[in-house]
């Protein structure tokens, strides 16, 4: 523990952290239609869980670990990966959404949800890296 | 009409309130003052501010700018507080009233 922060600014980050988390699932479902995104989405979401580390230290270690949050990177990676080489196994390109296997919908609307499921990977890549990043930064001295 | 007065109150003593602490900024003798004077004027001018902009485009915005006007109410005072007080703790002097000419500067 280096240095416990003040209450103030615990309980204003405590209060702030789930509005921050919705507000990135805004940006990454509302990414078609204004500003947002995969990217900025998962920014967010990893702004919210850094904040949560600089004010509650060893506690919100506890409550999101390192090891989540490589396992969310990776399966971020992991789902844009999957939507990229599924397609080609019927037929289509790499990334061609309309060669998804997904039967009940056609056209407009798989290219759609396509996009709405690479946007989720790059979101959950985003958001482990960066917290991975932030926590080798940090290092073990909670 | 009656809008637009409101509007233009709301703006300009948001702009009058963003000057001071410009002013201040420029004008305060340390980081603790200049702290204190962000803290408040810099969040009621930009409160100020926006709320004239969301009377004036009174449409879907003006609740998220209000959404904005309450998270930097909360966020930009808490902001300033961690900021001095991590300031405080790591030892930066505070600035105390000298002798007029004892540092080469007017007493303030």
């Amino acid at each position: 523990m280096i240095q416990q922060p003040s209450t103030i600014v615990r309980t204003v980050v405590n209060l702030l952290v789930p509005f921050i988390q919705l507000f990135a699932l805004y940006a990454i479902v509302h990414g078609h239609y204004g500003a947002g995104g995969g990217f900025q989405g998962g920014a967010l979401l990893a702004v919210s869980i850094v904040l949560s580390r600089i004010s509650n230290g060893a506690e919100s270690l506890e409550r999101f670990s390192s090891t989540r949050a490589t396992v969310i990177a990776a399966g971020g990676m992991l789902l844009f990966g999957l939507v990229g080489i599924v397609p080609m196994f019927f037929g289509a390109s790499f990334l061609d959404y309309e060669g998804l296997p997904l039967f009940w919908v056609h056209g407009a609307e798989l290219r759609y949800l396509g996009i709405l499921i690479i946007e989720v990977g790059i979101a959950l890549a985003v958001f482990g890296t960066l917290v991975l990043i932030y926590d080798s930064l940090a290092g073990d001295k909670w | 009409m009656a809008v637009n007065s409101v509007v233009i109150a709301l703006v300009v003593s948001g702009v009058f309130f963003m000057a001071v602490s410009a002013i201040a900024m420029l004008r305060f003798p340390d980081f603790y003052t200049r702290s204190h004077a962000m803290g408040k004027a810099d969040t009621l001018g930009l409160v100020l501010l926006m709320a004239g902009l969301g009377i004036y485009s009174w449409e879907l915005s003006s609740l998220k700018l209000l959404f904005v006007m309450v998270f930097i109410m909360i966020a930009n005072p808490t902001a300033t507080h961690a900021i001095v007080k991590a300031a405080l703790k790591s030892g930066l002097p505070i600035w105390t009233r000298k002798e007029a000419g004892s540092d080469g500067r007017e007493g303030i």
